[in-house]
């Protein structure tokens, strides 16, 4: 296997964009990222999509988007792992160039979610549950969240309160990232307020869904040192899988997935954990970024909210988290958000972070949930030594 | 030539049934439901911890309007609607679960 480098980033700012289309942010993203590597085509295109086939009535998003992107001929598929797909496309990209068998991809995360509203959204949202165990009782994403949540409260006894600074420092970031889909700030105390959606998980708990894309192109390292001046390396990249249903899980509280993950990508970096400068965790839900901060071993069980008091998660804490917003500021395009992970976080290892910059940010770690742990990847980046 | 796969799991486990009751283990009110369960709407949603240790997702049913439910309430299992495919369409029938009812 060969060390692979990141050098070209594209994004198109996330929000409800009524007047493109799948294709068209595709396209944008594509030929950013094209023109930051300064390549006119690579060898191969692997898509990071969720919901095209139940929100935009599209499949073979691999032929389209490469398409429209002008990359006629190349090898093009979707790779699907639910809201962790655009991790899986990034996995499926870092092995090809590894293994020698492509020499450029791109990975082109893409997800147009404001096709669909209202109940029919979170009945599209739904196949990505377990059908016959979950969905069938009327169960949704933020309810499974809501169950992990109240028992999480239930066994260690921790108040609502305790995980309102995840969502207040990801709108602080989120305000700084032109390109965020909520750039408003979050006052304190305005969460245990918020309108609930299933209760304990509310409307400042939870990620909006979103539309967007973004994609990152591979080469292998030592040819990426020719083509760019601030090539990115992937030095640790993993994937693991965990039960589909929640409640098949054997502790409840413990995302087996993310530590399995976490820790072969660290160990595949050569890293601890204490070296890692930011993390781009999947904050779908704040209880999921609680759980994964301890899955991970940044935190014991039952200890992660604590990261989050006194500021110890900002751009310049001990562990900055969702630097550019996450999922809750920046927004959730769902299978895209993996593919902004890697855009974020090379940016912030080029030190082309701007005002959401962490100070020398050497070492990055991102993460990318399907479901609420089911299937989780786990990239290292890491800039100039 | 290998032998057919097997694809009876029954015929390969032991057939276990289970008492239908257990506790509460976490629970959420629904109040944005998927197409399909519009009606029901808001409606209790539990994961249920039955009595010889299994986890199982189910909604809570038979409660009156904001009765308040708590981890550790004993529950037992009920046949009811679960949801209904469209007005002419196939209804789906399964497990709830409702509070212990006093036996006589």
């Amino acid at each position: 296997m060969r060390e692979v480098a990141i050098t070209g980033l594209g994004q198109t700012p996330v929000g409800e964009h009524w007047d493109t289309s799948l294709r068209a942010l595709a396209a944008d993203a594509a030929r950013a990222a094209l023109d930051d590597a300064g390549l006119a085509t690579v060898d191969a295109l692997y898509v990071g999509n969720t919901y095209g086939a139940a929100f935009s009535s599209q499949s073979q998003i691999g032929a389209l988007a490469a398409d429209y992107a002008g990359l006629h001929g190349v090898e093009a598929f979707a790779v699907e792992a639910g809201e962790a797909s655009g991790g899986a496309a990034l996995r499926a990209g870092y092995l090809a160039v590894a293994s020698g068998a492509v020499e450029s991809v791109m990975v082109l995360g893409v997800e147009k979610s404001s096709d669909t509203v209202g109940t029919a959204h979170i009945a599209a949202r739904n196949v990505s549950l377990d059908a016959d165990y979950e969905a069938i009782h009327g169960a949704t994403l933020p309810a499974l969240a809501a169950l992990l949540m109240r028992r999480y409260m239930h066994e260690y006894r921790v108040v609502l309160a305790a995980f309102e600074p995840f969502s207040i420092n990801a709108h602080a970031n989120g305000k700084l990232n032109p390109g965020a889909m909520y750039r408003n700030l979050l006052k304190p105390g305005a969460f245990g307020k918020a309108p609930v959606v299933a209760d304990p998980v509310n409307l400042f708990d939870s990620a909006p869904d979103g539309d967007g894309a973004a994609a990152v192109i591979l080469t292998s390292a030592a040819q990426a040192a020719d083509l760019v001046p601030h090539p990115v390396r992937i030095t640790g990249s993993a994937g693991a899988s965990d039960t589909l249903a929640l409640h098949d899980r054997r502790n409840l509280l413990d995302l087996n997935a993310v530590r399995l993950s976490t820790n072969r990508a660290l160990a595949e970096a050569g890293i601890t954990r204490e070296a890692v400068d930011l993390f781009e965790a999947h904050d779908a839900f704040t209880i999921l970024t609680v759980l994964a901060l301890e899955a991970a071993g940044f935190a014991e069980a039952g200890r992660g909210w604590v990261l989050a008091q006194d500021g110890g998660i900002g751009l310049t804490g001990s562990l900055p988290l969702s630097t550019f917003g996450g999922l809750k500021a920046r927004g959730n395009p769902i299978g895209a958000t993996g593919v902004y992970q890697a855009v974020e976080a090379a940016l912030q290892l080029r030190g082309e972070a701007g005002p959401n910059q962490v100070p020398d940010a050497r070492i990055a770690l991102i993460q990318s949930i399907g479901g609420l742990g089911s299937s989780v990847f786990s990239h290292v980046l890491q800039g100039k030594c | 030539m290998p032998a057919p796969l097997r694809t009876d799991a029954a015929a390969q486990s032991e057939k276990y049934t289970f008492s239908g009751t257990g506790v509460i283990y976490s629970f959420t009110t629904v109040t944005e439901p998927p197409a399909g369960f519009e009606e029901q709407a808001p409606y209790a949603l539990a994961l249920v911890k039955l009595d010889e240790g299994p986890l199982l997702t189910a909604q809570i049913t038979d409660l009156a309007p904001d009765e308040p439910l708590a981890i550790g309430d004993a529950v037992e299992m009920v046949t009811r609607k679960l949801t209904t495919e469209g007005e002419r369409g196939v209804i789906l029938y399964g497990y709830k679960f409702r509070r212990v009812l006093p036996r006589a």
